[in-house]
């Protein structure tokens, strides 16, 4: 659905996005996880159009990546910051973009609530858009990137600052939007949304550092992992531990990456004891994406 | 076309719910024309005057009398001495002293000049050069009158007359007002219109229309196209005040002056939206706007006329739309005359509005960097 190749763009001397290549496959939900500043926003746009990148090239459906105007108009976009008219009701931001691509205004109703039978949005039809709440907004926000019945979504960050049961609510609606058949291109800073994506890439300082199916890349994580709950909260406990690969502290538990979770066990527990610490759970857990990242993150580093 | 009347719709339900900027638009001409118009009445009346008259004739007394029905001097006091006439100015008690020598009467009788003397407080410019014209026209008129007595004629042999025309009492209200219409009104288009572009950049809502198929052209006569409206609403309550305050006569075509002033606002607009898309900022465009309307009001002829500048300046004055415009609305307004004087002016400004507007399309890229 979406070729990029080889994509590379700078602002000033900062590289915000470095040579990425990327494939996304027709109506596949496709994640783009990274930390702040790691070159989505700017991806994304160009994806979209919205910037011309220095190197490398977009190719939408197979067109030609020099006339993609056309193919742009089969693509919703969703910025990440709201860009819909606060001083504009819901129904008239959603009128004004219909209008953008010449619908009709009985086209522009229907449409508007074949979303909202899905965005739960109807009752609100005349509320001013800045006095939505955030979840409301976005689902706003994604019904007028839905009002050209695009194939492809490009969404930035739609769920950033929204409360954790509206988040709930709009994967809900994106995997309906995506059974109804259409791709899905999502940028997310939530590494739990990642597992929730069919295709997930992993872009640090403006590079992909690995791409696959959550599944995949949590086969290809050639470590384990050991979730260790103690008293202390010195983010170095583990450090002189030579089994003890990397090591995160979650507010209340330390992720320890380990080549081999059986020999690495007792070394851990035996560390503990002498620093008289009580352990108050030690077991192995299959690793979460944010491990698989936190690790992938530190070997492009290392 | 459709997208340019969605842009504007929406521009004009932006507008309706700023109820400050509305508010504005409107009191703008009321304020700055009550302001302005009661201002620079140039003209000086009842300048407090002290007498000092040694003469104590009825050929001073007549003369003092002259001064007074001319309405400019008010003899609000008498003095004794050449000191207490200077105290008196000093002080500000009065700013005008006229001064009677004890052979006033004499010399005037003798046929030998008769001096008189006028001091006037030259610390205020308006008044002081007011009142020496006064003074030496009250002078003249009253020597003539006494040189035809003499002479025995019934009239004057030399009858110069001056009349102001289009203006003959020289009320400055008729010259300004016209003039600060064109100035609020190309203020109020230019700064509302700067901003229009960089709001939406810096709101980020640019974002979400630029990946729309909206063309360049028809973003900027949908943002253009509602300003004229507020533009014809701002000249509509100027002249209402002009005619009404000031009684400023419409002497031409009410409906030609609507229909020229369309080509003031559209090159007022195109300035402004210009500067919208070179501005990075809201503030940037502010400070652009202020940047290009100074200019606009000391070289458009506004202030000063501009036959008496620098040749440079007098060339730079030929770019400002308003330049232009004030010629057409004086001319309509306080001449009568019609758009076959006016050709060149309404050409200018179209070509100004071509420029700007063709300038701000062409500038405006649908990128984000
Ligand atoms: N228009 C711009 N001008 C200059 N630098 C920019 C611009 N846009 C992005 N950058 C820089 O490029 C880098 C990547 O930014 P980008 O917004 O793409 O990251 P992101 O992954 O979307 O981050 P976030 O999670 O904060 O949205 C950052 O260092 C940012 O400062
Ligand atoms: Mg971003």
């Amino acid at each position: 659905m979406i070729r990029i190749a080889n994509i590379t763009k700078a602002f000033g001397g900062n590289i915000a996005v470095n040579d990425v290549s990327l494939h996304v496959k027709k109506q596949e939900i496709f994640g783009l996880v990274g930390p702040d500043g790691a070159g989505k926003t700017t991806l994304l746009r160009v994806v979209c159009g919205l910037i011309t990148p220095d190197r490398g090239a977009v190719s939408i459906m197979g067109s030609d990546p020099q006339r993609l105007e056309g193919a742009r108009e089969n693509l919703g976009y969703m910025p990440q910051r709201f860009s819909l008219y606060g001083d504009l009701t819901v129904m008239e931001n959603i009128s004004f973009f219909g209008s953008m691509y010449k619908l009709s205004r009985q086209a522009i109703r229907e449409r508007a609530e074949e979303v909202f039978a899905v965005t739960k949005l109807s009752g609100f039809e005349h509320r001013l858009a800045d006095n939505l709440s955030g979840g409301m907004k976005q689902k706003l926000a994604l019904t007028c990137a839905m009002i050209t019945r695009p194939g492809i979504l490009v969404l930035d960050e739609p769920t950033y600052g929204v409360d954790p049961e509206s988040r709930k609510d709009f994967w809900k609606i994106l995997y309906r939007l995506n059974q109804e058949g259409r791709t899905i291109l999502v940028t997310t800073p939530y590494m739990d949304e990642a597992e929730l994506c069919h295709t997930v890439a992993f872009i640090n300082q403006g590079r992909v550092i690995k791409a696959g199916s959550p599944l995949q890349l949590k086969r290809d994580f050639p470590y384990q992992l050991l979730e260790v709950m103690v008293g202390s909260r010195d983010p170095d406990l583990f450090r002189s531990l030579d089994l003890v690969l990397d090591s995160s502290f979650y507010g209340d538990k330390y992720h320890l990456v380990v080549a081999d979770a059986a020999a690495a066990r007792p070394a851990v527990i035996d560390h503990l004891a002498r620093l008289n610490i009580p352990v108050l759970r030690l077991l192995q857990i299959a690793p979460t994406m944010e491990d698989i990242f936190v690790s992938l993150a530190e070997q492009e580093v290392g | 076309m459709s997208r340019i009347l969605a842009v504007i719709k929406k521009e004009f339900l932006q507008m309706r719910r700023d109820r400050l900027t509305l508010g504005i638009v409107f009191a703008l001409p009321l304020v700055q024309l009550l302001l302005f118009g009661y201002a620079i009445q140039t003209e000086v009346k009842h300048i407090s005057t002290v007498v000092f008259d040694q003469s104590l004739s009825p050929e001073s007394r007549d003369l003092t009398d002259s001064f007074t029905a001319s309405g400019y001097f008010d003899v609000t006091s008498t003095a004794n001495s050449y000191t207490a006439v200077t105290r008196m100015i000093d002080s500000g008690q009065a700013k005008v002293g006229i001064i009677y020598p004890p052979d006033f009467a004499e010399n005037l009788k003798k046929g030998v000049p008769a001096q008189v003397q006028v001091v006037v407080d030259a610390s205020d410019n308006m008044v002081a050069s007011q009142a020496v014209a006064v003074a030496n026209s009250i002078g003249l008129i009253k020597s003539q009158q006494v040189l035809f007595q003499r002479a025995r004629l019934q009239s004057a042999p030399y009858d110069v007359r001056v009349r102001p025309w289009y203006n003959p009492d020289g009320i400055t209200a008729y010259y300004m007002v016209p003039a600060i219409l064109g100035i609020i009104v190309t203020m109020t288009m230019v700064m509302m219109t700067s901003v229009a572009i960089v709001r939406e950049r810096e709101r980020g809502t640019l974002e979400q229309l630029i990946v729309t198929p909206l063309k360049s052209y028809e973003l900027m006569i949908g943002k253009v196209a509602p300003s004229i409206v507020l533009g014809y609403a701002q000249i509509t309550v100027a002249l209402l005040v002009g005619a009404l305050v000031f009684r400023v006569p419409i002497r031409g075509s009410l409906l030609q002056l609507y229909l020229l002033t369309l080509f003031f606002i559209t090159a007022s607009l195109g300035l402004g939206v210009l500067i919208s898309n070179i501005a990075k900022t809201q503030m940037q465009a502010m400070q652009m706007s202020f940047f290009v309307l100074l200019p606009s009001i000391l070289l458009s002829g506004f202030m000063f006329p501009r036959e008496a500048m620098p040749k440079v300046i007098y060339y730079i004055g030929a770019v400002i739309p308003l330049t232009y415009y004030l010629q057409i609305i004086r001319g309509i307004v306080l001449k009568g005359i019609g758009f076959p004087y006016l050709i060149g002016q309404v050409t200018a400004l179209l070509i100004f509005s071509a420029i700007f507007m063709g300038i701000a399309i062409l500038k405006f890229q649908k990128k984000i960097a």
